[in-house]
């Protein structure tokens, strides 16, 4: 029952991942209509960039700082040189030009820091276990992985309905012709909902340094199961990437967990042994074209979504 | 087609031919090699332009079918079975049954949800495909012996090999210039330039959508059962998401919508990645991803584009 709980825990926390993932990019295309496959690229530069920091710096917070303001500064340089152009253009010109950019960056990674992953170390301060329940022990980092998570879920929901920053990305993802029209600056809008949700990736990514080994391609092995995440809670929907998020994170952990076993108990341990990984590997994609034969809008639709 | 189109197609595939002979000629095997494997990708390339340039799908999974039809080469063989008579139409079958059930619940979406799901698939195969350990898993599996076919044709000699592509390709090609003009072909352009309008006249165009996405499957397929036979080796990474792109980069730099552009892009394509780049610098792929950016960004209709027009 505790390993269970843990594992659970593990799902929320690769749920909590994937949100920050999905809400930037669930942002970006519901505002600017923009199919941005690079956002995997932010993820990694987060990660190497956090790693870097925190080998020169020694204080794992200031590395976390300075990687969340560089990842930024990234995804807005990014968004004026290459993206801006492809705001009018049609998905399939996004989609190649944002692969171009994933060549690039994959790319640029491997003559920076070389072709080898990088293992990063805790800090000792989050390095130990915390015991959330009698008898359950649970690491330190992926509890405050997890809180840190939920809090900027929180924080987005309040940034997006309760600010005026919120109150413009929501009527400019509505119609952005009406929004510019009332003198709001909408390129400096996209500008600035691109930089955070290249921020929000950053975060990402950098939190799953220390967990996973942070190496070239990372981005993308993401980027495609953040797809699911989207394509299972409705595009362009925070509401619908957050429960994707955490239902994909959870399906996804626990099958690898405890399909096996599962399938062990019904077929015997041989066929299990063959086919428990295969299908813990592809439990997502089937559970995404469920929910897409019943809802081909996904669970929660916008009604913005294009 | 018009005649100058079908002139320059003529011409380029009158070049392919020549390359084996020219290759023999200046003692550089080596490039029959490299043209046969131009060749199977533009295999590959033509088949995702009937339903991207013509059909309007932005299927961003493409691969998916090339290891399809590799895996039913390789697998078959693992258990002796090495008849291409029955490898081949086999690799196709798999392929579009894999495309029909791809197709069936991607085609219900459009749009972006239509790329996403359409790569989601793709990577469900390859990690498919990674799982099977018996059949090599992460690292693949060695192809034992090449497709046979009762002495009619022999693959194990190169330059056999090559003119086979070359026959399979023009088959494609006219395969595809028969279809895009066809009643069929018409019903899925039209789908593409407005479906709405299209219903409104009394077509159901989800059928249709879906027979040409399993054509394109299975001529995919078909490519895989080339490429596996190629390599002597099948592997997941045939179906790596990154292989997709690469060939929808081929159709689109070749110039989308037409039969010889993807030829033409796969071509400039594979002589970039394969040849010149490398040659360059060992991060030749920090050139190219900023390369497809400006063709995307200026050269939309693609090299077939830059050509001077002069009636169609």
């Amino acid at each position: 029952m505790l390993l269970v709980l843990e594992q659970a825990l593990n799902g929320v926390q690769f749920g909590v991942t994937l949100f920050l993932m999905a809400a930037g990019l669930t942002l970006v295309f519901g505002i600017m209509n923009l199919v941005n496959l690079a956002h995997g690229a932010l993820y990694m530069m987060g990660a190497y960039l956090a790693a870097t920091f925190f080998q020169r710096t020694g204080s794992f917070l200031l590395a976390v700082v300075l990687a969340l303001a560089a990842t930024l500064v990234i995804g807005v340089i990014v968004e004026v040189l290459a993206l801006r152009t492809l705001y009018e253009r049609d998905h399939l010109d996004q989609v190649l030009a944002t692969f171009g950019l994933i060549l690039f960056f994959n790319e640029m990674v491997a003559v920076v820091w070389g072709r080898a992953a990088i293992y990063t170390k805790l800090p000792p301060a989050l390095a130990g276990h915390v015991e959330l329940l009698p008898g359950l022990r649970y690491p330190l980092y992926r509890t405050v992985v997890i809180v840190v998570g939920l809090a900027v879920a929180v924080l987005l929901w309040v940034v997006v309905n309760r600010t005026r920053l919120g109150m413009l990305i929501r009527a400019g993802a509505a119609n952005r012709t009406m929004v510019a029209a009332l003198g709001v600056n909408i390129r400096l809008l996209y500008t600035l909902v691109f930089g955070l949700g290249a921020a929000l990736a950053g975060l990402a990514g950098l939190m799953a340094g220390p967990i996973y080994a942070v190496q070239i391609g990372m981005g993308e092995q993401i980027l495609i199961q953040v797809f699911v995440v989207i394509v299972i809670g409705g595009i362009g929907s925070i509401r619908g990437a957050l429960v994707g998020a955490l239902v994909v994170g959870m399906v996804d952990t626990l099958g690898r967990a405890f399909l096996r076993p599962m399938l062990a108990a019904v077929l015997g341990p041989g066929a299990a042994d063959n086919a428990g990984p295969a299908l813990a590997s592809m439990l997502i994609y089937i559970l995404m074209a469920a929910v897409l034969f019943f809802r081909p809008q996904g669970l929660f639709p916008t009604a913005t979504a294009r | 087609m018009t005649r100058r189109g079908l002139l320059l197609a003529a011409v380029g595939l009158g070049l392919l031919a020549l390359v084996p002979p020219v290759a023999a000629a200046i003692g550089q095997p080596f490039y029959v090699d490299v043209f046969r494997r131009i060749m199977i990708f533009a295999i590959a390339a033509v088949s995702l332009d009937l339903i991207l340039g013509y059909g309007g799908m932005v299927s961003f999974g493409h691969a998916a079918y090339l290891g399809v039809g590799a895996y039913a080469v390789g697998i078959p063989a693992y258990y002796g079975i090495e008849n291409g008579f029955v490898q081949w139409p086999l690799a196709m079958l798999a392929s579009a049954a894999a495309a029909l059930v791809i197709g069936a619940i991607s085609l219900r979406t459009s749009g972006v949800s239509f790329i996403m799901i359409t790569l989601a698939f793709a990577q469900m195969l390859f990690y498919l495909a990674i799982s099977m350990e018996l059949f090599g898993g992460d690292d693949g599996m060695r192809l034992a012996r090449r497709s046979a076919f009762a002495g009619v044709v022999d693959l194990k000699n190169g330059t056999t090999f090559y003119y086979v592509v070359l026959v399979l390709l023009v088959g494609a090609l006219a395969i595809g210039h028969v279809l895009v003009n066809s009643r069929f072909g018409m019903v899925i352009r039209g789908a593409k330039s407005n479906e709405s309008r299209m219903r409104a006249i009394g077509f159901s165009t989800f059928p249709y959508k879906l027979v040409a996405f399993m054509i394109a499957g299975a001529m995919c397929g078909l490519a895989g059962a080339l490429l596996v036979n190629h390599t002597d080796y099948m592997s997941p990474a045939f179906m790596h998401w990154t292989r997709s792109g690469d060939i929808m980069f081929m159709v689109i730099l070749g110039g989308m919508g037409t039969l010889s552009g993807p030829v033409l892009g796969a071509v400039v394509l594979r002589v970039l990645e394969d040849l010149l780049l490398p040659a360059w610098t060992e991060h030749w792929q920090a050139i190219l991803g900023p390369f497809l950016v400006l063709v995307v960004i200026f050269a939309k209709r693609g090299l077939i584009g830059l050509l001077p027009e002069r009636n169609d």
